[in-house]
This record gives structure tokens, sequence and C-alpha cells, in this order.
């Protein structure tokens, strides 16, 4: 019997500080996550200095309470994973910083991670079947994706948004409405009451990529809606709003996910990042997955948001694949996925 | 009591071994290369060189603020990370008194200075009396011509460094009225070993915190809440 790898691993790319420690990339032993959300409410949005300020006050309290929850040592630790980007250059370099001095200190290797690959790899954890490859939609409050993931440590990226992130869009669309931040789960509460039929927005079409996105036009189009319907003095019906929106936004994402599957002749498709938890877009894919015969993957709703059980599992898989990284190793704010 | 200190408040990256009155190993850069991708690798550079056991290490201070925010908190996540794996405590030292440090036995006025952008300086000031560094006016941010009025009044002989020098050197020089001096470029910026000297002195005074405590004091809002705490002024 081979012997279990014990992955440690830490997030702090946004305004989640996690700490987690993974058995063998898919087995969750303890999974800390400090949101600081609250905190940015105020603002409507992220503010990096106070989530990097937070990053510090919060990282040794949760990795202390990961490795406490596994009932581990740091000499029980085989490998540190970090997340070292895409995300708030100033937020990564606290996780960096602290995983290079935990990895030096502990002598232990040293795994960065892209968080990309981190919210794919939260799929392994809940689906412990899943392997590569197949096709993963990735639509978080930052990106927008469609990823071919042909092994754990090699992806082509087949689709992207070419402005507005989807989840960006949600976020845009709730403060007109009055919503406030975070706006995805409002969004998704919201349009329950209301009628997905009730405003026909557009659905973009993109130039070039049949797979890319775009959601500025469709954002831009609830916009107007808003302002020549308080010009008529006509009322607003709010729900229908959110979810004529949300409609329009998961409609998209399902026909380019569809497609890019049933061209791929995979068969296989996964969901991940922030807005992969919204219900609706769920129930969508997996209407459409059940209809053509594709297996569709998706994680618990907690491995997606922002968490480090997700960074261990990625990182154990690179880990294996002789990945590692030196005491240089530095925050990289735009890193591309599956760059190495 | 052997000390391991680590300086990334400002433009220089600076880590040492200081045990009681010896320096072990001291390495200072000033290279446009970011603190991230230098503080460790300089800090496993003097501990290979040493053969020093980390273990043997009995706390880590570092420069806890003012200074470049992620400087500051480069610096701040590397002794925390080396605090937990270790186990020991972390020593916090104010950055502009690590600074003064350096002017060991200076009979001028020592007023370090750091650049803090928005036309402001991180400052203080800080006079050697009976051989101990004594804080005459304890570290803050301010415009730098005020810094200039307080010391025209006080009317002391002064002596300035930090890297807020190059960007007011005209300042000064047009405005000071007291017999005034900069320091050379082997003192003038932070030094690690200098740090290292007066966390030994806290120590001494029982003056240290756990690493998990541990955070950088940045002496000034972030601008999202300084431009929240105006719009309640109204």
């Amino acid at each position: 019997m081979e012997k279990d790898i014990y992955i440690l691993a830490i997030e702090s790319s946004c305004d989640e500080t996690a700490a987690a420690v993974m058995k063998n990339g898919r087995e969750e032993c303890s999974s800390v996550i400090y949101s600081q959300i609250e905190l940015h409410k105020l603002y409507g949005g992220v503010v990096p200095e106070i989530a990097s300020r937070k990053h510090i006050e919060k990282i040794n309290p949760v990795i202390k309470e990961a490795l406490k929850n596994a009932d581990k040592k740091l000499s029980d630790i085989d490998a540190i994973a970090v997340t070292y980007g895409p995300g708030l250059v100033g937020a990564l370099l606290v996780g960096v910083a602290e995983a290079k001095a935990l990895a030096y200190a502990a002598g232990k290797p040293l795994v960065g991670v892209h968080h990309i690959e981190g919210h794919i790899a939260a799929n392994y954890i809940e689906n412990k079947d899943l392997e590569p490859p197949f096709i993963c939609l990735v639509v978080s409050g930052g990106h927008t994706h469609l990823v071919k993931v042909l092994d754990y440590d090699s992806f082509e990226i087949i689709g992207r948004t070419r402005d507005d992130a989807a989840g960006e869009a949600f976020d845009k669309v709730a403060r007109a409405i009055g919503l406030g931040y975070p706006g995805g789960p409002k969004i998704d509460r919201l349009s329950k009451e209301g009628n997905k039929f009730a405003i026909d927005f557009p659905r973009a079409k993109v130039d070039g990529n049949e797979f890319d996105f775009s959601f500025s036009g469709l954002k831009s189009a609830v916009l107007n809606y808003l302002n020549q319907s308080e010009m008529k003095g006509i009322e607003i019906n709010r729900a229908d709003v959110a979810a004529s929106f949300q409609y329009a936004v998961i409609d998209v994402l399902t026909q380019h996910a569809i497609t890019a599957v049933k061209e791929s002749g995979l068969n296989k498709l996964a969901i991940a990042g922030g807005v992969a938890s919204n219900t609706s877009l769920r129930e969508n894919i997996e209407e459409a997955c059940k209809k053509e015969g594709i297996e569709f993957y998706h994680p618990l709703p907690i491995y997606c948001t922002d968490n480090a059980a997700m960074i261990g599992a990625a990182g154990y898989y690179n880990y294996l694949k002789g990945v590692r990284h030196g005491l240089d190793l530095n925050a990289v704010p735009n890193l591309k996925i599956g760059e190495r | 009591m052997k000390i391991l200190a680590v300086d990334s408040s400002g433009l220089v990256a600076s880590v040492a071994i200081v045990e009681d009155d010896n320096l072990i190993a001291e390495y200072t850069i000033n290279y446009k290369k970011t603190h991230s991708q230098t503080l460790l690798p300089m800090l496993d550079e003097i501990v290979k060189m040493t053969e020093t056991d980390l273990a043997t290490v009995d706390a880590i201070a570092v420069a806890k603020g003012p200074g470049s925010f992620t400087g500051l908190r480069i610096g701040a996540a590397t002794v925390k990370g080396l605090g937990l794996a270790l186990d020991k405590p972390v020593i916090g030292v104010p950055t502009v008194e690590g600074l003064a440090m350096n002017l060991h036995g200076s009979s001028a006025l020592i007023c370090p200075i750091m650049d803090a952008r928005r036309n402001q300086v991180y400052t203080g000031l800080y006079r050697f009396q009976n051989n101990e560094l004594n804080v005459v006016k304890d570290q803050l941010p301010i415009a730098v011509e005020e810094l200039i009025d307080t010391l025209n009044l006080l009317g002391e002989p002064v002596v300035f460094l930090g890297d807020g020098v190059p960007v007011y050197e005209a300042v000064i020089r047009e405005k000071i009225s007291v017999e005034y001096s900069f320091a050379p470029a082997h003192m003038n910026k932070q030094r690690a070993s200098a740090l290292a000297v007066r966390a030994l002195q806290y120590w001494e005074n029982g003056i240290f915190e756990s690493a998990d405590d541990f955070a950088p004091e940045y002496l000034r809002m972030s601008q999202a809440e300084r431009e929240r705490a105006k719009k309640e002024e109204g």
C-alpha cells in the first residue's frame, strides 16, 4: 500500500482567508474559510487594501485551525500548496509569503497553484470518479471560461469572456435594482419570485469564437430597461428583471457549454467557480445535460466559493507531477490557466 | 540570545542574524526585484552560509511599520510563517526607530524620513543619551514642511537618513535653518542588524508577541476607509 499524501493548502487571492488539509487530493481532512464579505459590503465590493490587511490578521489562526481540525502537525504534511495567481496582488502576496516561510522553516516542498485550476479541481473532491479529460465551465466574479481539461495539469481554454465576467454582471445588475453586494446569491433568490420570460433581454453574439462570451451588452440592456421604465413611469417588477437577466446569462452559459461538450466528443461537463453555486444555473445545465445524455459534475456550493480544499486538490496533482516552486515564488495577479 | 531580523518596509530588503553582541550575518540589497522574490532567498543564503540551525533562533524581529503597505505585509507574512513553523515569538520594531539605530552614538538629533507619498513623510525624532536611544517624537506621518518647522523651532543640529531623503532633499536644503547633514550610504537605509539590536532591547523589556497576533502598524487607513470617513463627516 502506498503512503498517503497530505497537502496543507493556503488560499488568499481575494476576500477569503482559507487553509485546508487534503489527503491524497480528494479527501478533505479539514477546510477553514474566514470570509471578509461583511467588511467589504460597506464599500459595495472588495477593497484590495482592506482585504490584504485582514488576510495578515487571519492567516495564522486559519492555518492552525486547519491543522488542528485535521489532527495533523506541520511535520505530518508532505507539501504546502498555495494560490499564487490570478487574483489581487496584495492579497495573494500574504498567502504566498506565508506559505514560502512555512515551507522553508518546516523543510517541506512548495507547490504554487493556479486559482482557477483550483476551482476546476474542486470537482475531484465531490466526484471521486471524475477524471480528465472533460469540459469545465468556470464562472465567478472575476472569471468566465470554458476550459478543456486535458489532464490534471494540462488545460486548453476554448472560450472566455470578452468583457465582464458573469459574476461581475450579477453584481452590477444587483446594484442597479438595489439589491446590494454580493449580487449573485441575491439575484438568485429574488429570481425565484419572478418570471424569467417577462423581459426578453439580448443574448450576445460574439464574432470570431463561438465559445466566447460577452456580458456588458446584457448589463447595458438591463440598465436601459430600468431607465426607460422609469422615464415612462412604468413600475418595475424587480423579481421579473432579476429572473429575466439571470435567465439570459444562464441560457448563454448553458448553450456554449453544451455545444463545447458535443464538439469535443468528451461527454463530460463540470462546472466550477462562485457562480456555479447558482441554483438556477445548476438546474438549467443539469436538464440540458440529461437531454443530451451528457454526464454532469458539480462541486458542493461550499467548494464553489473560494476555499483552500480545492487548492489542496489541485496542489496534490501538481505535486505528483513534480511541480515544485522556489523561495522566490512571486504572486502573479494575471496568471494564465495552464501556465507553469 | 539569537535574533533573526527581517526588514522589507522600504526600497531595501535586509535580513540579519544577531547573537547578543555579535552580528553573525547580514544581507542587504537595494535592487529593483520585489521583496517577494528576494527576502526569503536572502534569508536562506545567510542561514546556509553560517550553518545556522533555525531551531536555535530565540525570536524573530521585523520592521512593523510604517512603510510600503505591501512591503510590510511581505515581511509580516514571512515572520508569521517562520514563527508558526518554528514556534518562536515575534518582536515588532517600529521602522523609524530601527532606522535611527543606524546612527548609534550620534550627538545630533536623528531624523529618519521615509517617503509616505501625498507630500508626507513617515518620520520621528531620536536622540542618543547615556548610550541609549531615546524617542523625542514618536514615529508619525506628517507634511515635510511641518517637520522642518519643528526642527527649526528645536534649534538643534540634525542628521537625516532614510529613503525619503532623495525625494525631499531640495525642500530640506531650502527651508531648514539649523545645522544639518545627510547620513552616508552605509547607514542611510534600513539595516536588519540595527533592527535586531533594537529588538534585543525590546526583548529585554519583555516586549514581544506571538507570531499569530503580530500585524503591521500602517499608521494610515486605507484610501477607501479614509474616503468613507470623510463622507461620514460630511
